[in-house]
């Protein structure tokens, strides 16, 4: 009897650990063969050039989706940024009340949002207006996938930061407005987080692009026109079924993937390990 | 104390408040344009998922049936091969990882999660459904072929595309919140308790079990919700593994499509109002579904909160 | 076949032998025991001998080493990270820390009761004093319910919750609660039990009961405690053990020690002059 009780204790700290080596696999597998099909890609016409013709062999390269991508990410940080700091602060430095509880608890619900739906509601507000693929919903759609995350890693950040920080700031006679910048200073590096990591998970959306931008084989031609992006070249080059297409989309891929882990490295390196939201 | 109200304090707080409030819109836009956006098929009430015609030739009747049914196999495989290795990988963080080996394996799960979805379904397509097909599922057709969900070959557009497949995709893709929110159910458990099963003579995962798992019970469960609403939501990934056919069938070895994949198929080539509109309501339903699974976990991690203040003051 | 009634009677079997045979020297007997958290020592070169059927109390200022002690006697102190033990525990003559033995075997014989009571709050009364009779298997819902209400009965808490034995463990006050913790280590029938300051966490009509309490239990088991209350140390114990700074000082019978200690220091702490 004891001797099956530790048979037992062996046996399930085996599964244990087998199931953490199961959930490592996956992982190593597409770093290996995002690097070993994607980078042979990584030359300088995959920056420069536009996509190939879709024949057999045909040079190109994604520098339009490139272009694309950093355009639409850029501007939409310009929106989802400021909006998630800023209600952040709200939530943490002036919401301890029934609408700043909402407010919090909004945005942990929306942060885990569909994509595809945010794509729907870019679509309806922003794409029937100027009737077809353009900037205006693509960003829009990106943003408001920032704004919830960026929110609650701003109000999480600033609530650790120790109230003794406020207090002193209030008996000094500093206004409340000038005290909760304050309070953001100290908290730079958890902000600064939540904006890395919002910026990397819009970087890597498709959904929402494939309903708002479509996909355009030329450079950057102006806000009512679709714009390429990595993503959307990923999605449909990949599953093209041509050669000279699917490589660029692990050349695409593996572009994104180095953006991203850079970003999460990084963030590592400003947290060192202290807690994260989830 | 401190300093008065300023005209600047008055402006920033009504900033602050005003760019809080976008969040407030943007839940009440979604569903206010979501459910005026499907107005043409909200009429079908119930029908629209349970029924699988799908319009076009036939009318402007619209049912979402097998994408349902495909949205809830995948979510259930995703849970059912997803929940217990996150299970796992928790209970290795918080409880029996030597001290060196905590950062790495969570910067792994980490890492996990920030591969974007279109990456996922890329490796997906070339190198996970191949694997699979050739090595793993010919195994389940010999040993367990009596069952229906079992039988079968894929035949869809893409060469070995099937729902197995989506569920296996998600199943990866919620490890990571799944095992994060664990961890920390797991980790808010007291030390007093897991002291407390060590002193009656427990072995390490005797007093896990009866110590930790059913002290951070509602944390997990939580966790598990949350999961849910993930794996429903899932767009790209899904749709890249999973086929396309319009066939409704019982195999797990046959091609199919989610109320996602349908979406983000169908959408681009969409004609007409009530096409539209069905498309719509499909992303309404999603929006609905995954609200309430979110809902459901934060009121759960709300009360594991409050439990440990609660603990703290024994 | 009734193999598990056959296991478990041949269990008490051997306990009983065990106690027949015991030898008339102390229960527990500690050697030369040093005990690091790391590279920080705890304890230096403690000798000390607990003797069967009494009540030995461990006294002495915060940080003097008394509940690192208390831990090593159940191999409590290495589940804490890069905690390490050097020495010996002998109980009943044999090493606690040989390599033969698992510490799941030494916290069966060896019980401890901590000081702020953690019952399982997930877990019914009943269910939390049987919980250590069901991790060593036993099964039958007959002897859980015996062994469970006579458990409760002899920490007196059987008559004021035996109408309730399905609420949870968490439900109670905070003596019932450390009396439910002092029946649930009951129930597995230890041969000693410690008690790391049982009382400090409770009011002073909860610490009357448990005072009681421990001079009852005396008469079956072997009593550890350790306590920062002088008061309570010569109420309840008939042998006690001065510490400080990670050294025993002086160990004596109470009375003993309290009217005539040996030590300066033992008699500087017992006049108040510090800790």
């Amino acid at each position: 009897m004891r001797s099956r009780r530790f048979l037992l204790d062996k046996v399930l700290i085996s599964l244990v650990c087998m199931s953490v080596v199961i959930a490592i696999v996956p992982l190593a597998s597409i770093l290996y063969y995002v690097t070993i099909r994607g980078l042979p890609a990584m030359n300088p016409g995959f920056f420069t050039k536009l996509p190939p013709l879709p024949l057999p062999g045909a040079p190109g390269g994604l520098g339009n989706a490139i272009q694309g991508t950093l355009i639409l990410v850029g501007l939409a940080a310009c929106i989802g940024l400021p909006f998630g700091v800023l209600s952040g602060i709200y939530v943490s430095e002036y919401g301890k009340n029934f609408y700043g509880l909402t407010v919090r608890f909004l945005g942990d619900v929306l942060v885990g949002n569909p994509s595809i739906v945010v794509g729907i509601l870019g679509f309806i507000l922003l794409f029937r207006p100027f009737h077809g693929d353009n900037l205006y919903a693509g960003v829009f759609s990106l943003s408001i996938i920032m704004i919830p995350i960026v929110s609650i890693a701003t109000a999480e950040a600033l609530n650790l930061v120790p109230s003794s920080i406020r207090e002193a700031s209030a008996a000094l006679g500093i206004r409340k407005w000038r005290t909760s910048l304050l309070v953001v200073s100290n908290a730079k590096s958890g902000v600064a987080t939540g904006a890395l990591l919002a910026t990397a998970r819009v970087m890597g959306e498709a959904a929402p692009l494939i309903l708002t931008v479509g996909w355009s084989n030329f450079w950057y031609a102006g806000p009512t026109a679709p714009v390429a992006s990595l993503t959307y070249a990923i999605w449909s080059f990949g599953t093209s079924g041509l050669q000279n297409w699917v490589n660029l989309a692990w050349g695409a891929a593996f572009f994104l993937i180095v953006m991203v882990i850079a970003i999460n490295l990084a963030v590592r390196l400003l947290t060192r390990g202290r807690i994260t939201y989830a | 104390m401190g300093a008065g109200r300023s005209r600047a304090d008055i402006v920033f707080k009504a900033l602050v408040l005003v760019f809080a409030s976008s969040i407030v819109a943007l839940t009440l836009a979604f569903f206010y344009e979501l459910t005026t956006g499907s107005s043409y098929t909200l009429g079908e009430g119930f029908a629209f998922i349970t029924s699988s015609t799908w319009g076009g030739s036939i009318g402007n009747f619209f049912g979402v049936l097998p994408a349902v049914y495909g949205s809830l196999v995948t979510s259930a495989i995703a849970l059912l091969i997803g929940v217990p290795i996150s299970l796992g990988v928790a209970i290795f963080l918080s409880e029996l990882s030597p001290g060196h080996l905590r950062s790495p394996v969570s910067f792994v799960v980490e890492l996990l999660a920030a591969v974007p979805s279109v990456v996922y379904g890329l490796w997906g397509i070339f190198i996970m459904v191949p694997f699979l097909t050739h090595n793993i599922y010919p195994l389940f057709r010999t040993y367990l072929g009596f069952l229906p969900i079992f039988q079968g070959y894929p035949t869809g557009q893409l060469p070995g595309a099937s729902i197995l497949d989506g569920g296996v995709v998600l199943a990866i893709m919620i490890i990571p919140i799944v095992s994060s929110i664990s961890r920390d159910a797991l980790q808010a458990v007291p030390d007093s308790q897991r002291e407390a099963a060590y002193a009656l003579g427990a072995t390490r995962t005797e007093a896990i079990r009866i110590s930790v798992l059913s002290y951070a019970r509602s944390g997990i469960l939580a966790s598990i919700f949350l999961g849910l609403g993930r794996a429903f939501g899932e767009t790209i990934a899904v749709a890249m593994v999973v086929g396309d056919t319009q066939r409704f069938s019982v195999s797990l070895f046959s091609p199919g499509y989610t109320l996602a994949s349908l979406i983000v198929t169908q959408f681009t080539e969409a004609t007409g109002p009530a096409y539209i509109s069905a498309l719509v309501e499909a992303g309404l339903v999603l929006l609905v579904v995954v609200f309430l699974t979110n809902i459901a976990a934060r009121y759960l991690i709300s009360r594991l909160a409050k439990s440990r203040e609660a603990a703290s003051y024994l | 076949m009734p193999s598990q009634e056959l296991e478990a009677a041949y269990e008490i079997y051997t306990q009983y032998e065990g106690m027949r045979n015991v030898s008339a020297g102390p229960k527990l007997e500690v050697r030369q025991l040093n005990a690091f958290y790391g590279t920080k020592q705890a304890l230096y070169d403690v000798d000390l001998a607990i003797e069967p059927n009494k009540v030995t109390a461990l006294i002495g200022p915060s940080g003097c080493g008394k509940s690192t002690l208390i831990r090593c006697l159940n191999r409590m102190h290495e589940l804490v990270p890069d905690a390490r033990v050097k020495g010996q525990v002998l109980l009943d003559g044999s090493d606690i820390y040989s390599k033969a033995l698992d510490p799941v075997d030494v916290r069966r014989r060896i019980g401890m009761v901590f000081q702020k009571p953690n019952p399982f709050p997930n877990m019914s009364i009943a269910d939390n004093v049987v919980a250590g009779l069901r991790l060593n298997g036993v099964r039958d819902r007959g002897r859980l319910e015996e062994a469970g209400r006579r458990s409760l009965q002899r920490v007196y808490l059987w008559d004021e919750v035996k109408d309730e034995l399905k609420r949870s463990g968490a439900s109670l006050s905070g003596g019932q609660q450390q009396r439910l913790c002092i029946a649930r280590a009951l129930a597995i029938e230890p041969e000693v039990i410690l008690m790391d300051e049982p009382c400090s966490a409770l009011d002073p009509t909860a610490t009357a009961k448990i005072e009681e309490l421990i001079a009852e239990l005396k008469a079956q088991y072997t009593v550890v405690i350790v306590t920062h209350n002088m008061q309570q140390a010569s109420r309840v114990a008939d042998y006690t053990a001065f510490m400080y700074l990670g050294k025993l000082i002086e160990y004596g019978e109470t009375t003993a020690l309290f009217e005539r200690p040996k030590e300066q220091l033992t008699e500087r702490y017992i006049t108040g002059k510090f800790g």
